[in-house]
């Protein structure tokens, strides 16, 4: 386990106070000025050396993506957006840095757009954290006060304004490109890429997009060094991460802890394990809806980093691990994430628009035990049919929960849903509109 | 994609009274110059909250001529984002969040609640028309699910019995205490929590 000396969010459960004070005890804004002297080549250097990964779920790495952005600002100025549209089922982290460790997010802020050569920093937070974006002026309005950030943001010299922008519940403006387009005041559909947002983003300049999660350990990482965070977790796989752990568990919370602990410590341990036991564990959703369910065999051992959830064909994603306990319904729970996805789908590709729908409404039927037989090689088909042809990822991430449930759990729905509608049965089934035809051929069989 | 339906009741007018028209102009200033348009959801806001807490026609077109942005632009975002409600809601607006990780620790009991005491279908203001609910997807507290949110506020760890008690209290005009309704402390493990101890006891 993580000793807390190696945490960085140490107010995560509020235990010491939010306030510009209570962070500066904390360490936060203590030698801001220092750090940026050391230069942007440093900065970048340092946080490509930690290894440091997005932690909204593609897990890009972050040092990277600073360095596409141009070295020297053109004709147009260059643009810092923190994505906080935190709205994938299951996570809940950035919510609590929004509220209980403000300062981080905003020393970060700083740090990041001098280093990308950024003026104006924009936070996109979610239209239902209301209240968190209040807690979160706040804090900005602490930081100009204190000239943290402002026109000589702790006396660097670097005039730094940062904003919030409020979304207005659309899941789709998490993904960067639609961010941005709501950000310029359109409806949220995202972009083709290339080109990247490193170099036309915002109002067409340059622009880093990252997590709040990313963004808020960067000060922590380069004061301490990218030696001691490369030094957490696996390789590749470096540092602590924020893991929001919900569903059937008996003590649900958030908790930080090293990459690569393993799933049933996260679960036994800190959140007081399994309701029923771990012997009834049904499944675990590792990294938010979008990423497909491990089975409780895979869980048992399993280490929650990038790399080997993708050897486990899922993905670490945001780390919102829902447990899914055997009281419940698999087929109804992955019928609702469906839901999800059809109701969130942004409607810009056909794919994505009219086959999240469907895998909606077979697997609903499924649920109910009135699909057909092959009604299952025909929800793989229509996943298929969405992975990979859509402008960006909301296609995989409504198609893989599915592909998940079809590889784990196959035999729960062919037992549920055995009859062959066809000929054999004259069930009569709504949907089945050609069904009096079918009679009519039965008839001519016998005959 | 949601489809959202715009209201048959239309007010003919609509403008900013003037302590929103500085608050809207002072939005603007956010968004480089020449970007106005940026500010739309943010005005899109502040007309719902001048108007009982939903968006009139009108106020799109108010909102476009203040923009200098067309009616369509204004209208594609008000029914884009699902925050924006283009009919009227009740004054105490109850959204509960049944995406799965609520769901499957009760969340369709809270629905339950809101249908036997609010009213029997969603987004029908109850018979004292002060109050609506509607189903709404993740709204990112899935550590503290079965949750709601009634206006601005969450509220948390609920069971059927304390929401029961929430909706007849705003049945009443009274505002609940938003929060966790099991005693916790935000996000942390009620049992046993094994970190940051030392901080606890500080």
């Amino acid at each position: 386990m993580l000793e807390d000396k190696d945490r960085i969010f140490k107010n995560l459960y509020n235990d010491l106070g939010a306030d510009i004070g209570s962070a500066k005890n904390r360490g936060d804004w203590s030698n801001t000025k220092e750090i940026c002297s050391k230069g942007r080549d440093w900065i970048i250097e340092e946080v490509k050396k930690s290894e440091l990964r997005g932690r909204g779920g593609a897990g890009f790495p972050t040092g990277l993506k600073w360095s596409f952005a141009p070295k020297k600002v053109g004709a147009k100025p260059h643009y810092l957006v923190i994505n906080a549209d935190e709205s994938e089922p299951g996570t809940c982290k950035d919510r609590d840095i929004l509220r209980f460790e403000p300062h981080k997010l905003i020393e970060g802020c700083l740090i990041a757009s001098y280093a990308v050569n950024a003026h104006k920093c924009y936070i996109y937070l979610r239209g239902e954290y209301y209240n968190e974006g209040l807690k979160l002026q706040n804090a900005i309005d602490e930081a100009y006060k204190a000239n943290l950030i402002g026109k000589n943001s702790s006396g660097t010299g670097w005039e730094l304004d940062i904003y919030i922008h409020y979304g207005a519940g659309a899941y789709i403006c998490g993904e960067e490109t639609a961010l941005l387009e709501s950000i310029e005041g359109n409806k949220g559909q995202p972009r083709l890429k290339p080109p990247f947002p490193a170099l036309v983003g915002l109002y067409g300049c340059p622009t880093i997009i990252n997590n709040v999660e990313t963004i808020a350990v960067i000060p922590t990482i380069l004061r301490k060094g990218s030696k001691w965070f490369a030094s957490l977790g696996k390789p590749k796989n470096t540092g602590t991460k924020i893991f929001c752990i919900s569903g059937n568990v008996n003590s649900p919370c958030n908790v930080e802890e090293e990459m690569g602990i393993k799933l049933k410590d996260l679960i036994e341990k800190h959140a007081g394990g399994v309701v029923g036991g771990w012997d009834n564990l049904q499944a675990v959703i590792p990294g938010g809806s979008s990423m497909p369910m491990l089975s409780k065999e895979i869980s048992e051992n399993i280490t929650m980093d990038f790399d080997s959830l993708v050897e486990n064909n899922s993905g670490l994603g945001t780390a919102g691990i829902i447990v899914i306990n055997k009281d419940q319904d698999i087929i109804k729970c992955m019928a609702r994430i469906a839901r999800f996805y059809k109701h969130e789908s942004c409607g810009q590709c056909t794919p994505c628009r009219e086959g999240s729908g469907w895998m909606w409404r077979i697997l609903e039927r499924m649920a109910r035990g009135e699909a057909s037989k092959d009604e299952i090689n025909m929800l793989s088909d229509v996943t298929k049919q969405i992975e990979g042809h859509t402008i960006c990822a909301f296609g995989e991430g409504s198609a893989w929960p599915v592909q998940g449930l079809l590889r784990h759990f196959k035999k729960e729905i062919i037992e549920r849903n055995n009859f062959d509608p066809l000929i054999k049965n004259k069930k009569n089934i709504p949907y089945l509109i050609d069904q009096h035809l079918l009679e009519e051929d039965i008839k001519n069989v016998k005959s | 994609m949601s489809i959202k339906k715009v209201s048959k009741d239309q007010p003919d007018k609509f403008i900013f009274n003037q302590e929103n028209l500085n608050i809207a102009n002072k939005i603007v200033l956010n968004y480089p110059t020449g970007k106005k348009k940026s500010a739309v959801m943010a005005l899109l806001y502040i007309a719902q909250k001048q108007n009982d807490n939903w968006i009139p026609l009108a106020a799109m077109k108010y909102i476009a001529k203040f923009l200098d942005i067309s009616y369509i632009n204004v209208y594609e975002v008000a029914t884009f984002y699902s925050m924006y409600n283009l009919k009227p809601v009740g004054k105490y607006f109850v959204q509960i969040c049944t995406t799965t990780p609520c769901m499957i620790r009760g969340a369709y009991k809270l629905v339950d609640v809101c249908k036997k005491n609010i009213s029997e279908k969603e987004s029908e203001l109850s018979s004292n028309k002060n109050c609506s609910w509607t189903e709404v997807e993740c709204l990112g507290a899935c550590i503290n699910a079965p949750m709601a949110q009634i206006n601005e506020d969450y509220y948390e760890d609920l069971n059927v019995k304390q929401f029961e008690n929430i909706i007849k209290d705003i049945l009443k005009d009274k505002k609940p205490k938003p929060g966790s309704y099991r005693g916790r402390v935000n996000s942390e493990p009620e049992k046993n929590r094994q970190t940051l101890i030392e901080n606890k006891n500080a």
